[in-house]
């Protein structure tokens, strides 16, 4: 089967600092990636240049087999890939209608929006609803609520929604529970779930063992800039994984 | 002995309710949160939804005031109308400052902006022969020059716009000098070679009421910038920059792009003002209008746009033009000193300042 994503030996330095040493990823079509690795593994700057914001000095990208190369995360995202991040990226004080179609609104047809350029809100807002209904978060009752007065997981909902509703190929999820209490944890994961149900791979971005284990399908370990191993989180205990992460245990041979 | 047992029992009760709180908590937020509103959160709360209601509460309790203390005089057809004439200037000014504002910038060059346009304007037409018309046109674009340029400097050399605005304020004013060497445009010159450079100083007289054309215009653009700030795409990203410029960025919002078109369209508002301003005026002063930046701020302030960013409303600056505007009729007409007026304005901007805080804990 043919990866969605592949990096293949990227390299970045900052000065002396070697943030990614020839670090190789793959993501297959319908699966959870789990991403893990110590603080200073280089798993974010890996994270950034797969989703645009940071350039590599060497190695490339191929999205669907074509190699591609982007400079902002505007570029990846008009591609496909889309990041949620551990920030969300949302206006507070903007709508929720507002924020799923923030940089990508819906004009008015004819003379109004090509024209005037008037926004055609209902149709955002009926988007923006189905949207939200798809991945199971109805409980957000008015669609054009300001962002800053729903709680953390319903915010994390409004960004996931986001990144699953235009197009997209991969998700990159960075951190998507550790703002959160064990509740709304609950559900993000069951909302990856929903993101992996519609067919859209995820890169899931965590310090969180048990979350990562829970929902990931492979767990890709990252150590000293490259990918140490990339184990079934089936046939490995959690303890094994923080052992290959730290150094304290050889990955396994396969 | 009793003492103990109850707290004891006092304890147990307290433990199952407890968790249960915790429960709903979990189950809905939001409604928990209303549950334990008092009167004055749910006040915070209607005014962080409706910003504009605070300066709206303001006029008319300032009009109410001013009516009892300075009595009939005050309301007369012919003093409301002057109100508005007085503040047409400043409104304008402020319907532009309140874009960058929005931005969580600020510009403090718009007043020198203004008045740098307006001489290209009085320069070309009255004394270089230019016709009319064109010599707007280039008037128009000196607005938008200066405006976009303000907006590059904040944008390609990272600079807070207070810096760069307290150069170019400088610098605009310099260019000001030196276009005119200090010498204003005298009306009746302007009124023989160019009389369409007073156009909107024209009155129409309703029914008492005396108003400018330039009144109308003022109104016309706040309506105009409504439409665009609400109804288009453009609109919200200048909304989004304020909020929180790097998600907007991470949006896919070209920041910088957005922002130098925002600084070009404020530039493009001042210099309809310059236009407005030699019709109200009559004459092209070069040191005219020097207290307009700090009073277009105070416009803005005080209709409830928010000096962070991202909060506030276009309408809420001309309510906020019209306050400042009664105040100082008010004023003068009790009887009060200019000092006083000043005193008052004064306490205005830090009340308005102050409520501002206080509604954006609510977010918090």
């Amino acid at each position: 089967m043919q990866p969605v994503l592949v990096a293949n030996k990227l390299s970045k330095k900052y000065g002396k600092v070697v943030a990614l040493d020839s670090a190789d990823l793959e993501l297959y079509p319908g699966e959870v990636l789990g991403v893990i690795g110590d603080n200073g593994a280089g798993k974010s700057t890996l994270i950034k240049v797969l989703c645009g914001a940071v350039i590599p000095d060497s190695g490339e990208i191929l999205l669907d087999g074509n190699k591609v190369t982007f400079t902002s995360p505007i570029e990846a995202r008009k591609l496909g890939i889309e990041t949620v991040y551990q920030n969300l990226a949302l206006s507070p004080a903007l709508s929720i209608t507002d924020n799923m179609f923030l940089g990508r609104e819906i004009r008015q047809k004819g003379f109004m929006g090509s024209f005037l350029k008037f926004l055609d809100k209902k149709a955002m807002a009926d988007e923006a609803r189905k949207r939200l209904s798809d991945l199971g978060l109805l409980t957000i009752q008015n669609i054009n609520q300001l962002v800053e007065t729903l709680s953390g997981g319903q915010r994390q909902g409004v960004a996931v929604a986001r990144a699953t509703s235009f197009g997209t190929k991969v998700v990159i999820m960075d951190e998507p529970t550790a703002a959160l209490g064990v509740k709304e944890s609950r559900r993000v994961l069951e909302l990856i779930g929903e993101v992996r149900s519609r067919g859209i791979p995820i890169i899931l971005i965590s310090h969180n063992m048990p979350h990562v284990f829970e929902v990931a399908d492979r767990i890709h370990i990252h150590r000293l800039g490259t990918r140490l191993c990339v184990i079934d989180p089936k046939k490995h205990e959690m303890s094994d994984a923080v052992a290959y992460m730290t150094g304290a245990k050889q990955p396994p041979q396969d | 002995m009793n003492k103990v047992s109850d707290d004891i029992s006092k304890d147990l009760k307290d433990q199952p309710k407890f968790t249960t709180d915790i429960g709903e908590k979990d189950q809905d937020h939001h409604s928990f949160d209303l549950g334990e509103q008092t009167t004055l959160k749910k006040i915070q709360h209607f005014l962080h939804g409706n910003p504009t209601i605070v300066p709206v509460i303001i006029l008319i309790l300032s009009v109410i005031a001013f009516g009892f203390i300075a009595g009939g005089k005050f309301f007369s057809a012919f003093n409301l109308s002057l109100i508005v004439q007085q503040v047409t200037i400043v409104g304008i000014l402020a319907a532009a400052q309140t874009l960058i504002i929005l931005t969580a910038g600020i510009d403090l060059s718009v007043a020198a902006m203004m008045v740098l346009a307006s001489v290209f304007m009085g320069k070309l037409s009255v004394e270089m022969g230019v016709p009319t018309l064109p010599a707007i046109a280039v008037g128009f674009i000196s607005g938008i020059a200066t405006g976009a340029f303000n907006g590059l400097l904040v944008t390609r050399l990272r600079l807070p716009p207070f810096i760069v605005t307290l150069g170019t304020w400088n610098i605009f004013f310099a260019l000001v000098i030196f276009f005119t060497g200090s010498q204003s445009i005298r009306s009746s010159d302007i009124e023989v070679n160019a009389p369409l450079l007073h156009f909107w100083g024209e009155r129409i007289n309703l029914g008492g009421f005396v108003f400018t054309y330039g009144a109308f215009l003022m109104i016309g653009i706040f309506v105009f910038l409504w439409f665009l700030l609400n109804k288009t795409a453009w609109g919200r990203h200048v909304y989004a920059i304020g909020d929180d410029k790097e998600a907007a960025e991470l949006s896919g919002i070209r920041t910088d792009r957005m922002l130098v078109s925002i600084y070009a369209v404020a530039g493009l508002v001042v210099a309809i003002g310059a236009w407005v301003s030699i019709g109200r005026v009559g004459s092209v002063s070069p040191t005219s209008f020097y207290e307009g930046n700090l009073d277009s701020i105070t416009a803005v302030v005080i209709g409830g746009t928010s000096l962070f960013g991202g909060r506030g409303t276009i309408i809420g600056s001309l309510f906020g033009a019209l306050i400042v505007g009664v105040f100082s009729s008010g004023l003068s007409i009790a009887g009060l000193d200019v000092l006083w007026q000043r005193f008052a304005l004064g306490c205005l901007i830090i009340v308005a300042v102050g409520i501002d805080q206080w509604i954006r804990k609510v977010s918090a």
